[in-house]
């Protein structure tokens, strides 16, 4: 018979080792899965994770891809510190592209300097207010913020569905769901010419940047994670617990809502009816592969990112099925899971 | 004589110019001609993209060793679009075909950098020198349809699962029920909007949604072969989409609308082969053979049968159009005048519901 116990102690310099024994175990599983395949590991493995970033032109796109799960999980590993579940992202994403989108399409055909800021400024106000629904709930009637986030989700693709159809459909868009192309001084600027890398990059270095200033200077940073590890001691030292979950969800609301714009006004350059493909809940899986730490989560975000192109370059290199993408993502974190289960547990054997 | 051998040793510079011109354009024709194409869903969808995968393997096929053909499933139609068609452009391929209306503008801006590819786009209407677009009046299918769910409703409720409420969807529930108020003015025709081309959980509710309301046929507009199944164990009639989907309804299929794309993908792949290649739109049915009829279920009685065909043959020789009038809105209004057929721009851009259908269109 084998039993689950917890350990005495959790090892604490595995939690920081765990997301490298998963990679390598994927890595490993890989290889297995690619020989069942009739394929020579080798070949496969080097399509999958190092063709794709061979040329210039692949690791601008590599970064254009990490652009939104790097923001969406950097702001939302600031709630998980705290024990607030936020996994509304992917609705708050949608809001926040939305609203700045509006402003896009309102200043259609003009130019000025002052279009861009008061789009960003709209998609960090969408994306809080769509984020304030489930911290008000929260706060004020301790209603669970995990299925309230969630829902909001689909409420908001179901507005984007509504304007998309409607308000925002592109008039000479001979009826399709899709808005007219933005203007040039409602684009976010490229960084290299002819590439498709933008200003959204530098925003999620920024968040980066500032949420590990939060976590390593700040008290407010202190007190998070004090409320995460321990929250009657932080009840105790007076941190108001109300506080935090707003704090919470207003970080991961804007940097969700800015990474909704970056996509809209980035590569789309318009509103479509399918703003993202699900990054606002990959990004959960790349908050807690990042360990919660910025700079993690921005490794973790290029390995994610990574997957995607790799899989795509797959299919046209080697004519694999796209499922392979998801196979692979589903056993790194799998393999990630299993290694956290047994860094605060131990297997035992027999009675 | 001396100028005779200049002349001569000109001739045999032309002459070995010439060949040796040719040689290198004979080594360039042996090179096989790479093919992409991208698809919004995965292969196995059995309705939208399994068809264009099929035409793609048909024209693999057809042209053997002169194509090599490569495919990128399940490219979600937003910023992911524009990166996997490049790709496709920088890895050698001289023919790009990016089947779902989401890729238009990506496909339009690769195009532009990639001059000397060729790309054809599906379903949309923004064309350039190297860039084609094309599609089928499924609205043909539908109308045949029509005929033969208007004869065989007991109910006289139709239940129709809608994807977007785009042209393309509109245009096909307003074929079907002019066609079934023709030979049952009875009919009316009830629409669920699912949101999704591909979503067999809510297509399967939708289905049972509009069964419990009475429907008895049910059609859709959506790829999954779920609604087909949720009338197979319901006892209901249903046509299939995009692709034959008799095996999921063995018996409730009456036919199904089979999206046909392998002669033009061949001509397309041909022409780009022989240097014809040129920008065109397309807008192929009956005729083109770009829309078929899956065959008819065997219950149906012989004079539905025939009248399904009868239509389906006018259609083919354009002795029938579909949208030809009267045809009145839901307000009662006319809308397309007796004898007259429907203008290009209000058939491309419809967006209004004929008379016979329930509700609005969603806005």
């Amino acid at each position: 018979m084998i039993r689950i116990e917890a350990r005495p102690e959790a090892a604490a310099n595995m939690v920081y080792a765990a997301p490298v024994i998963a990679v390598t175990l994927t890595m490993i599983a890989g290889i297995v899965l690619f020989m069942i395949m009739g394929q020579s590991p080798g070949v496969a493995l080097y399509t999958f994770f190092v063709e794709p970033v061979s040329t210039f032109d692949g690791v601008t796109e590599l970064l254009v891809k990490a652009t939104p799960l790097t923001l969406i999980g950097v702001g939302l590993s600031v709630g998980f510190r705290a024990n607030v579940w936020n996994i509304g992202a992917e609705g708050q994403l949608t809001i926040g592209a939305l609203a700045g989108g509006a402003v896009a399409l309102y200043f259609y055909e003009m130019e000025g300097f002052y279009i861009l800021p008061l789009m960003v400024l709209a998609s960090i106000a969408g994306g809080m207010a769509w984020a304030a629904i489930p911290a008000f709930l929260r706060s004020k009637f301790n209603a669970n913020e995990i299925l309230t986030s969630l829902m909001l989700t689909y409420v908001g693709l179901l507005v984007l569905s509504y304007l998309i159809h409607g308000p925002m459909k592109d008039p000479d868009g001979q009826g399709f769901p899709e808005s007219r192309l933005f203007s040039d001084s409602a684009l976010f600027p490229v960084l290299i010419e002819d590439y498709r890398l933008h200003m959204g990059w530098l925003f999620a270095l920024a968040a980066v940047a500032a949420v590990w200033v939060l976590f390593s200077r700040h008290v407010i940073g202190f007190q998070i994670r004090v409320i995460g590890m321990a929250p009657r001691a932080a009840a105790f030292a007076g941190f108001e617990e109300k506080k935090l979950v707003w704090l919470s969800f207003m970080i991961a609301g804007a940097a969700s809502g800015v990474a909704g714009l970056s996509e809209v006004a980035g590569p789309l350059g318009q509103i479509v009816p399918s703003i993202s493909p699900g990054y606002g809940f990959t990004a959960i899986i790349v908050a807690f592969l990042g360990r919660l730490h910025p700079l993690g989560i921005l490794m973790a975000a290029l390995l994610m990112a990574l997957s995607y192109l790799g899989g795509e370059n797959a299919q046209i290199s080697l004519n694999m099925p796209n499922a392979v993408t998801g196979v692979f993502q589903g056993m790194l974190l799998f393999f990630l899971l299993g290694s956290d289960v047994l860094i605060k547990y131990r297997l035992r054997f027999g009675r | 004589m001396h100028n005779f051998t200049i002349k001569k040793s000109l001739a045999a510079l032309v002459v070995g110019g010439l060949a040796s011109m040719g040689l290198v354009t004979q080594t360039l024709a042996a090179e096989p001609l790479k093919v992409g194409f991208i698809y919004v869903g995965p292969t196995g969808d059995h309705g939208w993209s399994y068809e264009h995968d099929q035409a793609r393997q048909a024209m693999q096929k057809e042209l053997g060793d002169k194509v090599i053909t490569t495919y990128v499933e399940s490219v979600p139609e937003g910023a992911d679009a524009q990166r996997v068609i490049t790709k496709l452009a920088t890895s050698g391929h001289g023919l790009i075909f990016t089947t779902s209306f989401g890729y238009m503008n990506p496909t339009l801006k690769v195009a532009k950098r990639f001059k000397k590819v060729k790309f054809e786009h599906a379903t949309g209407f923004k064309r350039s020198k190297n860039l084609s677009t094309y599609s089928a009046r499924f609205y043909e299918g539908r109308y045949v349809i029509g005929h033969i769910a208007g004869r065989m409703t007991k109910s006289n409720v139709l239940g129709y699962i809608a994807s977007f409420p785009i042209p393309e969807v509109i245009r096909g529930i307003n074929a079907t029920v002019i066609a079934a108020r023709k030979v049952n003015p009875d009919v009316t025709v009830k629409v669920v909007w699912v949101n999704s081309w591909f979503d067999p959980g809510k297509e399967a509710d939708a289905a049972k949604t509009l069964i419990d309301q009475g429907a008895d046929i049910i059609l859709q507009h959506t790829d999954s072969p779920a609604p087909m199944q949720t009338a197979e164990k319901r006892g209901v009639w249903a046509v299939g989409q995009a692709s034959d989907m008799s095996k999921f309804g063995p018996n409730a299929q009456l036919t199904a609308i089979i999206d046909n794309w392998a002669p033009y993908y061949i001509e397309r792949t041909k022409a780009v082969l022989d240097g014809t290649w040129k920008e065109k739109d397309t807008f192929g049915g009956f005729k083109s053979g770009m829309v078929k009829l899956a065959p008819y279920n065997k219950k149906m009685p012989k004079d539905v049968v025939d009248l399904a065909e009868s239509v389906r043959i006018a259609i083919e020789q354009e002795t029938v159009h579909p949208f030809q009038g009267p045809i009145k809105g839901q307000d009662g209004k006319i809308i397309v005048k007796d004898g007259e057929i429907i203008d290009m721009g209000q058939l491309l851009g419809m967006n209004f519901y004929v008379e016979g259908v329930v509700g609005s269109i969603p806005k």
